[in-house]
């Protein structure tokens, strides 16, 4: 299929060449005539394409390593007997190889011959028709005819047809299957070519087809017999589809809407990996989404979520036009744009006039663009005057910045992602990638399974400990609540038997508070031994998984919110900080400290300034200079006092001195902690202005709804978890009439700013001038080399892959003494329980967006991961409806019974506002950052038949809160 | 916010800098606050300094005239 592509493709070059990439020294061969000269281990067939040679193919792509069952790929080579397939031939110096002559042609006549025989000629009604390299073969080798037929008296010898000409069944034929939501699996049409079973073991790494039979009787198979494509293992990310070369395997949009004709490379607006993607189209038709296979982040691989959920956008339940409405309790009204933004002017000009300067704010969203945000934040700073904005990075990674910034100098992962494959030993703390972050856990897994080891700190048994041809060498199974323990423990074992990376230590930290922070872990308390009962992790396994860090080579340690969550939160990634330090892991490939970051562009929201204290690039607001360089480009004074916080902000309305709220893109209210509070908070603010894409749960106590746009509708950037700024494109018209970027604009000047971007680009060009880490910066670049990863300047025109190589941000690194403390949040007689929270797969978030896709059919409810032992104490079975229940509140789900989870502790979920988990989390919180301690409170559990009284509570207030008058005539 | 709440995190920063080997806690416990508090939360921790500072960690009370 011809694609026109924007960006124009001449910088990357998209075709198929056969075999992966190699690198080693240069060999020189010739094919055809021609001279190539090509890295060692490279395939013929890739030499050749190099050269513009296209040897015909079948069972070979790109992505996957050659397999040599098609035959089609034959050649010949001067000195070799026969003709050899050219994917699985690696090249030799001085080789003399003809990819075309009388005999190959005839072999691939043949081949294509036998298995257009058993294979269907209706191509022109097929879904791949224009998309299918079986038909594109068949036209290469000239094949005409086919002499094959079914043997006398035989029966029917294919796979192909339901019955026979006397209507007999064909017992060869299987009829398709339809189960996945997403794509059709048609047995019909199969090659068993393998390179879908190739796609899901080395590109996905998760095993879920094997090809079932021999010879003749061979076909892929989901798994055990019985299984359909939805019972399976398959977690769907699409690989197999995408490797497919025929209409076998094929996303139900094609087959439903027919092939695009035109694609945008953009950026996936789901989790932080920030997976590039095509977006292809017709007209302003999305019709699939297929993994960019020069996107950095994700080579060519994506997730369910990415490749496939994306029909929220055009989902019934999204709103767009703007609404309004004096009292919570009155239904919406949906009034013009100008109408909307003239209220919430004035209703915020208003509240300021009586209650002062500093009692409205904003709230940014990780969702939203770099260029939304910066605009955001320049709103309540240049704007309201103030300096209270936060984003929901509060409430994830704030003590990735404090605790990094501390250490090292600076708030970002240190690493790319193409860094793990030159790891030897990972620890995976807190973080569940193979749900949270698949992309990445699918190149890990890829690693792992080439020999790396896996150390995993979590309190559940997450995938990665054991799943196909994967297993962690030590899982420590920890209490909530005690990862400084932990990690200081294994800081302990590592400097009190003499394993630390001294010559490191001397060159790159700071000598004096390395010798306080030795004597600190070498502490008996802190030794392995001392902490098992707290911890609950064996010492043997702990001291066992220290040295294999510390020893194992090349050490990387990735971390999520099992980590920043907590009341220790920043003390947690501080310690995680000493533990590179002490073992010399930064500062090169394979190692490093990498936070794994929830949503899209949580890394974009922090460095644009989104948090109340810092104005873009990590520059706290108390520094002169800082605020003279925004003023000389706002033309504003800027405050120099901290802003308040996203709980300091709903205190404050509690308190009655903070009433009004823009809140972009989040929904504070099934996101934030202890929800009664949050509740209370925007029930006692004048105007809370919500824009999004649906009416979500905050929405039921906003005074104004500006409705949003989806990824798909605008330009922009999202910075991903490994600093990489990617480009979102426009690929089709905003459905609600602008862009976000222009919404927020908007109402800026409604309320007296005069700004006039006229695109995205103009923002950026500005953030690149007032922020030095994004100096070098601008669209132009970005199109030029596809994404840069900051900091990105005159010192780094490329951008900067690796963090930290030749010396820390600060300096000399810097070793904190992390000691334990115990959180408050502690377990009783009447919460023996402790509740840990985590996501799944096909959700994300709050759950705004994939509860609107067929994604549903893979998780519908939130379920409560219990414990068989503490189960049977309270008679409890599987799939009943208990009450949960802590100090903050109750609410009631159904179970699940499993031993992932310890006994005494239990998991959920909070992707659906059904089940409101967050009316149980408690108002604890990070000491440094006010990160709330999600993944610690204290539970009971018991049997329950149905709903509790806040659940229908709060179910007959949304309703009533999200009634929309019909428009007036 | 209630007075429980501010007195639980200002003692929080007050434990964390306790456990540095250098003997500034108080200094270091007022420069966080003043880095990353509000001033009408600033207010409060002072007003309730001022009012005997029930319950607060004695370094967060020498913390609060610094701030
Ligand atoms: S969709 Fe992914 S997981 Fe499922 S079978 Fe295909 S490659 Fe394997
Ligand atoms: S389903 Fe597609 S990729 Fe898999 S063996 Fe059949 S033709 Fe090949
Ligand atoms: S959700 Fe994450 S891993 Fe999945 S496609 Fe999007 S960016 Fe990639
Ligand atoms: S492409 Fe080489 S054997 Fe199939």
């Amino acid at each position: 299929m011809k694609d026109f592509i924007i960006p124009p493709m001449d910088w990357k070059d998209e075709r198929d060449m056969g075999t992966p990439a190699k690198v080693g020294a240069p060999v020189t061969l010739s094919i055809d005539g021609f001279d190539v000269t090509v890295p060692e281990g490279t395939s013929v067939m890739r030499a050749a394409a190099e050269a513009g040679i296209q040897v015909p193919k079948l069972c070979a792509t790109d992505s996957l390593d050659a397999f040599g069952s098609c035959r089609l790929c034959v050649v010949e080579i001067e000195g070799r007997r026969g003709t050899p397939a050219s994917c699985t031939t690696p090249v030799a110096p001085g080789m003399v190889v003809r990819t075309q002559s009388d005999s190959v042609r005839k072999i691939r006549k043949g081949v294509m011959e036998l298995y257009i025989s058993d294979h269907p000629l209706d191509c022109l009604t097929c879904s791949a028709n224009g998309d299918c390299e079986l038909q594109d073969m068949a036209g290469a080798v000239g094949l005409r005819d086919v002499r094959y037929t079914a043997p006398d008296g035989g029966g029917l010898a294919n796979h192909f047809a339901a019955r026979n000409t006397s209507g007999e069944a064909n017992p060869e034929w299987r009829p398709k299957d339809d189960s996945n939501p997403y794509f059709s699996y048609d047995a019909s049409k199969c090659i068993v070519c393998n390179r879908c079973v190739r796609a899901c073991e080395e590109v996905q790494g998760t095993f879920a087809l094997t090809i079932e039979g021999r010879g003749f009787d061979s076909r892929v198979s989901f798994g055990a017999k019985t299984d359909d494509a939805l019972a399976s293992d398959c977690v769907s990310c699409g690989a197999c589809v995408q490797a497919c070369p025929t209409a076998t395997l094929q996303e139900k949009s094609v087959i439903e809407m027919g092939t695009p004709d035109r694609a945008v490379v953009t950026t996936c607006a789901y989790c932080g990996v920030g997976c590039s993607f095509k977006a292809e189209m017709q007209g302003d038709q999305l019709v699939r989404m297929v993994p960019y296979k020069h996107g950095k982040a994700n080579r060519g691989h994506s997730c369910v979520k990415g490749r496939f959920a994306y029909g929220y956008a055009s989902h019934k339940d999204r709103i767009l036009n703007p609404m309004i409405r004096d009292r919570i309790s009155d239904p919406w009204r949906e009034v013009s744009w100008d109408e909307a933004l003239g209220f919430a002017a004035k209703k915020m000009r208003g509240i300021q006039a009586e209650y002062g300067q500093k009692s409205i704010g904003v709230i940014t969203s990780s969702r939203c663009t770099n260029e939304e945000t910066y605009l955001v934040q320049k709103l309540a700073r240049a704007v309201f005057g103030n300096n209270n904005t936060d984003t929901c990075a509060r409430v994830c990674h704030s003590p990735t910045g404090y605790g990094l910034g501390q250490t090292f100098g600076t708030s970002a992962g240190t690493q790319d992602f193409d860094s793990v494959e030159h790891t030897d030993v990972v620890i995976v703390i807190g973080a569940n990638p193979t749900d949270g972050h698949p992309v990445f856990a699918s190149r890990l897994k890829k690693r792992l399974r080439a020999g790396a080891k896996l150390i995993v700190i979590d309190p559940r048994r997450i995938d990665l400990v054991k799943s196909a041809h994967v297993k962690a060498a030590h899982h420590l199974p920890l209490r909530p609540g005690t990862n400084v323990a932990v990690v200081t423990a294994l800081a302990h074992v590592i400097v009190t038997e003499g394993l630390m990376d001294e010559a490191f230590i001397r060159e790159r930290c700071d000598w004096d508070e390395f010798q306080d922070y030795a004597a600190f872990v070498s502490d008996p308390r802190h030794s392995p031994e001392a902490n098992e009962l707290l911890t609950g992790v064996p010492s043997a396994e702990l001291r066992e998984a220290a040295r294999l860090f510390a020893t194992g080579g090349n050490g990387a340690i990735y971390y999520g919110l099992g980590v920043t969550e907590h009341s220790q939160g920043s003390t947690t990634v501080m310690s995680i900080a000493n533990l590179a330090m002490l073992t010399g892991n930064l500062g090169r490939p394979g190692v490093g400290v990498n936070p794994l970051r929830g949503q899209n562009n949580v890394q974009g929201a922090c460095d644009m300034g989104s948090f109340p204290h810092e104005l873009p690039g990590y520059r706290h607001v108390k520094n002169d200079d800082v605020r003279d360089l925004f003023k000389s480009v706002w033309g504003v004074e800027i405050d120099s006092e901290p802003g308040l916080r996203i709980p300091n902000m709903l205190d404050a309305a509690v308190d009655g001195t903070f009433k009004g709220l823009y809140c972009q893109g989040e929904d504070i209210l099934q996101s934030d902690p202890d929800t009664k509070h949050v509740a209370a908070g925007l029930a006692a603010m004048e105007c809370v202005i919500v824009h999004d894409l649906f009416l979500n749960e905050t929405a039921n106590y906003a005074h104004v709804f500006l409705p949003g746009s989806t990824f798909l509708e605008k330009d922009g950037t999202f910075t991903n978890a490994e600093r990489r700024i990617n480009r979102v494109r426009e690929v089709m018209k905003p459905r609600n009439g602008y862009a976000d970027w222009e919404i927020t604009q908007k109402l800026a000047n409604a309320m007296g700013a005069n700004w006039s971007y006229m695109h995205p680009s103009q923002i950026m060009d500005e953030i690149a001038l007032t922020t030095p880490s994004f100096a070098g910066v601008s669209y132009t670049v970005l199109e030029e080399k596809g994404s840069v990863q900051w900091p990105c300047n005159e010192a780094h025109p490329d951008g900067t892959p690796l963090m930290h190589v030749d010396g820390f941000v600060r300096g000399k690194g810097r070793f904190i003494v992390t000691e334990y403390v115990a959180t408050d949040e502690k377990t009783g007689p009447r919460f023996p329980l402790l509740l840990t929270t985590g996501r799944i797969l096909s959700q994300y978030n709050v759950g705004a967006q994939t509860r609107r896709t067929e994604n549903v059919v893979w998780h519908e409810a939130d379920l409560l991961e219990i414990h068989p032992h503490d189960a049977e104490n309270r008679g409890i079975n599987e799939g009943d409806y208990i009450k949960l229940a802590s100090r903050s509140g109750e609410t009631s789900l159904r179970a699940k019974i499993t031993d992932r989870v310890s006994p005494g502790v239990v998991y959920t979920t909070f992707h659906h506002p059904d089940t409101q988990a967050n009316v149980i989390t408690t108002d604890y919180s990070d000491w440094a950052t006010n990160c709330p301690e999600y993944k610690v409170t204290a539970v009971q559990v018991s049997p329950s038949n149905g709903p509790s009284e806040w659940q229908e509570d709060y179910a007959a207030q949304a309703a009533q809160a999200r009634r929309i008058l019909p428009a007036a005539e | 916010m209630s007075p429980e709440k501010m007195v639980r995190m200002a003692n929080q920063i007050a434990t964390f800098f306790k456990t540095q080997p250098k003997e500034d806690a108080p200094a270091r416990v007022a420069s966080h606050i003043t880095d990353f508090w509000e001033p009408r939360m600033r207010a409060q921790l002072r007003d309730y300094v001022e009012q005997g500072g029930d319950g607060l960690d004695p370094i967060v009370v020498q913390a609060a005239r610094l701030t």
